[in-house]
């Protein structure tokens, strides 16, 4: 299937790119796509832990299965963020 | 979708134009308010010990407006009587200028100023937009901890900091 990838932030200066193209497994997930970019872009890998992602400007989990065409975003960690780790300013 | 919600969304906007708090007062206030309450995030000149420049702010605007729309829907539960609009600038934003504004009205401004400040909190949580700041001698992003919207711990957090 092909899917529209969208990066952001310093995932997009890393790859280079704020948008990219992919054909992925027909039971491709969020996750799949993510690691068909950590392939093309190691600089990326570091972040494995840290992304959210949002399909179809939606938030949702890696393990979101995709459909032909979808948009899938990778977001890379917010200024303040969630659980335990919040700025104070 | 109820009227509060419809309301609640076309005051939600993430614009690279200079922010306008008395605007978003006005969007939000009306005959039942007693109270509004606002909250304006401005770029300051110092950040961890470095002279910052400008910080360029940047966004996933459409999934921002439904991050934007949830925080409200999140406020309504609990501070029924509350209307909020939450505007938040992208680009490149000068020192001393608007880079997020929040108005919460309400009949009285107890429920204002916690609805205000939860919005706030929870806007620094999950709201996909980031900061590129620029100091002298360099750049960085400020990444905090990952955007997740189902994070109760964090809700949480932001109602306890609305709440004392």
């Amino acid at each position: 299937m092909h899917v529209r990838i969208r990066l952001f932030a310093r995932l997009r200066e890393i790859a280079g790119d704020a948008e990219l193209h992919r054909e992925l497994p027909d039971d491709a997930t969020a996750s799949t796509a993510w690691h068909a970019l950590t392939a093309q872009f190691p600089g990326l890998a570091p972040y494995e832990r840290l992304i959210s992602c949002a399909v179809n400007e939606e938030y949702a989990k890696l393990s979101t299965p995709l459909q032909e065409g979808d948009e899938v975003a990778f977001l890379p960690p917010v200024s303040g963020g969630g659980g335990r780790r919040f700025t104070t300013d | 979708m109820s009227s509060a919600r419809e309301a609640a969304q076309e005051h939600h906007r993430v614009t690279t134009a200079a922010l306008d708090p008395g605007a978003l007062v006005n969007s939000v206030a009306g005959p039942a308010c007693g109270a509004v309450a606002t909250f304006v995030g401005v770029v300051r000149d110092r950040n961890a010990g470095r002279r910052v420049l400008w910080i360029d702010y940047e966004a996933y605007a459409p999934l921002a407006h439904k991050a934007f729309d949830q925080i409200a829907r999140e406020a309504l539960e609990r501070w029924p009587a509350v209307r909020l609009a939450i505007h938040h600038r992208i680009g490149r934003v000068a020192i001393g200028e608007a880079s997020v504004a929040i108005a919460a009205a309400s009949p009285h401004r107890a429920e204002g100023f916690a609805a205000c400040r939860y919005a706030i909190e929870r806007v620094k949580q999950m709201a996909p937009i980031w900061k590129h700041e620029h100091f002298e001698g360099g750049e960085v992003w400020i990444e905090g901890a990952p955007a997740d919207p189902w994070d109760e711990d964090a809700r949480r957090h932001a109602l306890e900091r609305a709440c004392t």
